[in-house]
């Protein structure tokens, strides 16, 4: 069977001879189409360096990255990425923003002059309506709140119908509530579509409540140390976030992380 | 009244306040008209010799439109290739800014010597005034536009091409409309220059000749169509500015300045 994503033994390394800096000590991780894995560890470890390598934006020093059994660049899966910021284009509108994708990606680029006014336009506003943003695709970016730009973003990430959705850390700069409200959507969106999603996030509860597997990297230079399933089936009601197995899970990632986070060397 | 349209109502009266004083001092003070005639004599001449001076108005607009535009393609060229590279950008940078450090007025002599006088020289002079404001800007545009923002193309496997035309181009055109408000009012001033110097047409030989013949009512008439056009010429701009670059301003009504 072919992984949707396999990292081989995968490192990086920036710069060289003295000041070389290790991002990501050899890994390998490998996920089915379909799964949901969570990246999770303490700050620097090199956590959005797996997310970069996987959408191609830097090459692995050693080691290999495969994207459905193929290199990254044969663009064999389909990517949908939400940064962490949510980078909208400050000259075009949400629709033209979230549209974006469709302008780039094949097939949609070869009718994109054609359906760009009518099925592309009609696709956009579906998706905007499920995030509650219906009213807001004809604004500028600047006129939306931190929140709505968020949703935006995730939209922008999934309206090439993506077969592999990378998330690093989308939800990061939000309030509580609209975060929780995001993670229904986020799960209901997984749900409808069933993407291979890769979650970089700090927020344990966050990794939890979304994520079929969870992976625990080490301090700076990462690698994966723990790969644990999570065995609560979905869809899973946001109420489960304060189930007493729920939280001693989270609590027995935390501890873990507590424990590398100590392990910290001094220098580089 | 809008705050706008209020600001718009004392501009106006602050122009025709300053030629009501103008007026008023000359003749409280009787200047005479061969120092400094008054701006309804000024009227006056651009009213009656109008016929003559219809032809050298277009002759300027001609020749700073096309040194503009002859400018602005070498300037959008240069700068998108200076832009685009790092290291094109940093090796560049200083020959770019010795060159638009040199007074242009020294290379209209130059242009004289090698074309000899007539639209050529003015024609050039207009092209090479305005083509290192626009360059520089161009590449300042294209060389600070947001890492984060060519990753969500390059992430999407977006070609070079496509991440120039669909990022860096965009982004780089508040700077690109900001630099041709300069430019087009440098080259303005190029072609009149080089007018001035070598030319038997447009507004600057009228005014040189003018002022060697002590028609001066006729070399302030020149100097008050200097003003005009270029004010037109700047509010083309202007419009087209904020039309196109609406989004960098977050849409304000910005009263032209």
């Amino acid at each position: 069977m072919k992984y949707a994503v396999e990292l081989q033994n995968a490192s990086v390394v920036f710069g060289s001879g003295d000041k070389a800096v290790t991002a990501l000590s050899p890994t390998t991780l490998k996920m089915s189409p379909g799964d949901f894995v969570a990246l999770v560890g303490p700050s620097g470890c090199g956590k959005s360096t797996i997310l970069r390598l996987v959408s191609n934006l830097i090459k692995p020093t050693t080691g290999a990255i495969l994207l459905g059994g193929r290199e990254p660049a044969a663009k064999q899966l389909r990517i949908g990425m939400a940064f962490q910021n949510p980078t909208m284009l400050p000259w075009l509108t949400i629709e033209q923003n979230v549209m974006l994708p469709l302008k780039i990606v094949e097939p949609f680029k070869r009718t994109f002059h054609q359906d760009r006014k009518g099925a592309f336009r009609d696709r956009v506003h579906a998706l905007l309506a499920q995030v509650g943003l219906r009213d807001f695709a004809g604004h500028y970016p600047w006129q939306l709140s931190g929140g709505m730009l968020q949703r935006s973003n995730l939209c922008r990430a999934l309206v090439h119908e993506p077969d592999l959705l990378l998330l690093d850390e989308p939800f990061g700069a939000l309030d509580q509530f609209t975060r929780e409200e995001l993670w229904q959507i986020l799960q209901t969106l997984y749900l409808d579509r069933k993407p291979t999603v890769l979650l970089v996030t700090h927020d344990l509860r966050e990794a939890g409540y979304l994520a079929k597997r969870i992976c625990v990297m080490s301090a700076r230079p990462g690698r994966v140390i723990s790969d644990e399933a999570v065995s609560i089936p979905q869809p899973r009601d946001i109420g489960i976030i304060y189930d007493p197995a729920f939280v001693e899970m989270t609590q027995g990632l935390r501890e873990l992380i507590a424990q590398v986070r100590s392990e910290e060397p001094s220098n580089d | 009244m809008t705050e706008a349209n209020r600001t718009r109502i004392m501009s106006f009266s602050l122009i025709v306040g300053f030629f009501l004083l103008w007026e008023v001092l000359c003749l409280m003070l009787d200047v005479s008209e061969l120092v400094l005639p008054r701006p309804s004599e000024i009227i006056v001449t651009i009213w009656d010799r109008f016929p003559v001076l219809w032809p050298h108005i277009l002759q300027t607009l001609y020749s700073t439109l096309l040194g503009f535009f002859l400018g602005v393609s070498i300037g959008v060229s240069l700068g998108v290739l200076v832009g685009t590279s790092k290291v094109a950008y940093a090796v560049a940078y200083p020959l770019l800014v010795g060159f638009s450090s040199i007074p242009k007025v020294a290379v209209v002599p130059i242009f004289v010597l090698w074309f000899g006088s007539g639209v050529t020289p003015a024609v050039l002079t207009a092209m090479v005034i305005c083509v290192f404001p626009i360059v520089v800007n161009i590449a300042t545009g294209l060389a600070t536009t947001e890492p984060e923002l060519e990753d969500v193309l390059k992430t999407l496997g977006a070609s070079k091409r496509e991440i120039l035309w669909n990022v860096s181009l965009p982004r780089t055109m508040p700077y690109f409309f900001a630099s041709l408000k300069v430019a087009i009012t440098l080259s303005f001033v190029g072609a009149v220059l080089s007018e001035t110097v070598a030319s038997n047409m447009g507004i600057g030989f009228v005014m040189m000749t003018a002022s060697s013949n002590f028609q001066v009512s006729l070399v302030f008439a020149g100097l008050i169509l200097l003003a005009v056009l270029g004010v037109m010429l700047y509010t083309i701009f202007s419009v087209l500015e904020r039309r196109v670059t609406g989004w960098a301003t977050r849409g304000n009504d910005i009263a032209i300045t």
